[in-house]
């Protein structure tokens, strides 16, 4: 083969730390937590084997989900700061290689899930995934201010399937899961929003704050953190947790709403003037990941 | 860097990452057997 200069990466084959990149490792840690929550916190656990199998496929699911968006998004991706350096729009990576990787991971991970645990778990995965990719990516986000609102339920999947991977079937406290995280996104995804919303107005992603200006994102913000505080401390007063998990959900749901009044209280529309919304964009991870750290410690100290 | 030496370079990496992975995949098929022939699952 003779020597060329190396002018057009994308022609390549494709690096193995794109293809990692394309799957959002920083989104999964999230995925993959609050599913492995869900799965420990079933009142059956399944074999180590099945349970990590089970964990796997949903994080392979999170990453089929963050490679499909990429090919899908790759001309936005370009527009805006915070995504420019991701391999497609970076040009080190061809899209065919992209959709290829994606729809492969989807049925792989899809496949396994309904082999190693059960096929209903496997359903919701398919679900889950055709959610996020269809409904929340090539529909509503393009579309409509509400694309963080409806598209949240792709992110509050995980705990669910974690569950009935384990079980095999559906009960109060893994929808209440599911509700948590779909009430939860919001208030996250429009806090992040507000400060990076002049990426968002340059790509032409109706986020909340480029259609409803800011004052009333952040009038959203706080009205939906009380309904995802109610959800967080529902399943201690309906008896499905105990008092550790209740005293911590209402402490931390506490300082959430917290945050999201300071969020209210701002007036400011610099993004450099937005320390609350970055201290509560930082506090709803920290949020979710505590809350349901919480929630097994709890449910495993009453076995 | 020359287009030849990175077409292999990366088609080296790439061969060895699915290698290793093919191999985790067939001893996760082995132990997922095992557990699946146990009791209730």
């Amino acid at each position: 083969m003779p020597a060329i200069e190396l002018t057009n990466p994308a022609a390549l084959p494709a690096d193995w730390r794109d293809l990692l990149a394309l799957t959002k490792p920083r989104v999964m840690s999230l995925v993959v937590f609050t599913a492995l929550c869900g799965l420990l916190a079933a009142p059956s656990l399944p074999p180590p084997v099945l349970g990590f199998t089970a964990i796997l496929c949903i994080a392979l699911g999170a990453g089929a989900c963050g490679a499909l968006n990429q090919w899908y998004e790759a001309d936005i991706d370009a527009k805006m700061r915070r995504t420019a350096g991701r391999p497609l729009p970076a040009g080190r990576m061809d899209r065919q290689s992209a959709l290829h990787f994606g729809v492969g991971l989807a049925f792989f991970s899809v496949l396994l899930m309904g082999l190693a645990t059960n096929w209903f778990a496997a359903a919701l995965l398919t679900a889950s995934i055709l959610f996020y990719v269809l409904i929340y990516t090539v529909w509503l986000k393009p579309r409509t201010a509400q694309n963080i609102v409806i598209g949240g339920a792709a992110g509050a999947f995980p705990p669910l399937i974690g569950w009935v991977a384990a079980t095999g079937h559906v009960s109060a406290l893994p929808l209440l899961l599911f509700a948590i995280i779909f009430l939860w996104t919001p208030p996250h995804f429009w806090a992040l929003s507000l400060f990076v919303r002049s990426d968002y107005a340059a790509a032409g992603i109706p986020m909340l704050p480029v259609v409803a200006g800011v004052p009333s994102t952040r009038r959203q913000i706080f009205l939906y953190s009380l309904p995802m505080a109610a959800a967080a401390v529902a399943p201690w007063l309906l008896g499905l947790t105990g008092a550790i998990y209740g005293a911590s959900a209402a402490v931390l749901s506490a300082v959430f709403v917290l945050l999201a009044a300071r969020v209210l209280a701002n007036r400011a529309t610099e993004p450099a003037r937005m320390a609350p919304e970055k201290k509560l964009f930082a506090y709803s991870v920290f949020y979710l990941f505590a809350l349901f750290a919480v929630l097994v410690a709890d449910r495993w100290l009453a076995a | 860097m020359k287009l030849e030496e990175e077409v292999v370079r990366r088609q080296r990496s790439r061969a060895l990452i699915t290698a290793l992975l093919l191999g985790a995949f067939v001893v996760l098929m082995f132990f997922i057997t095992i557990a699946k022939t146990g009791k209730n699952w």
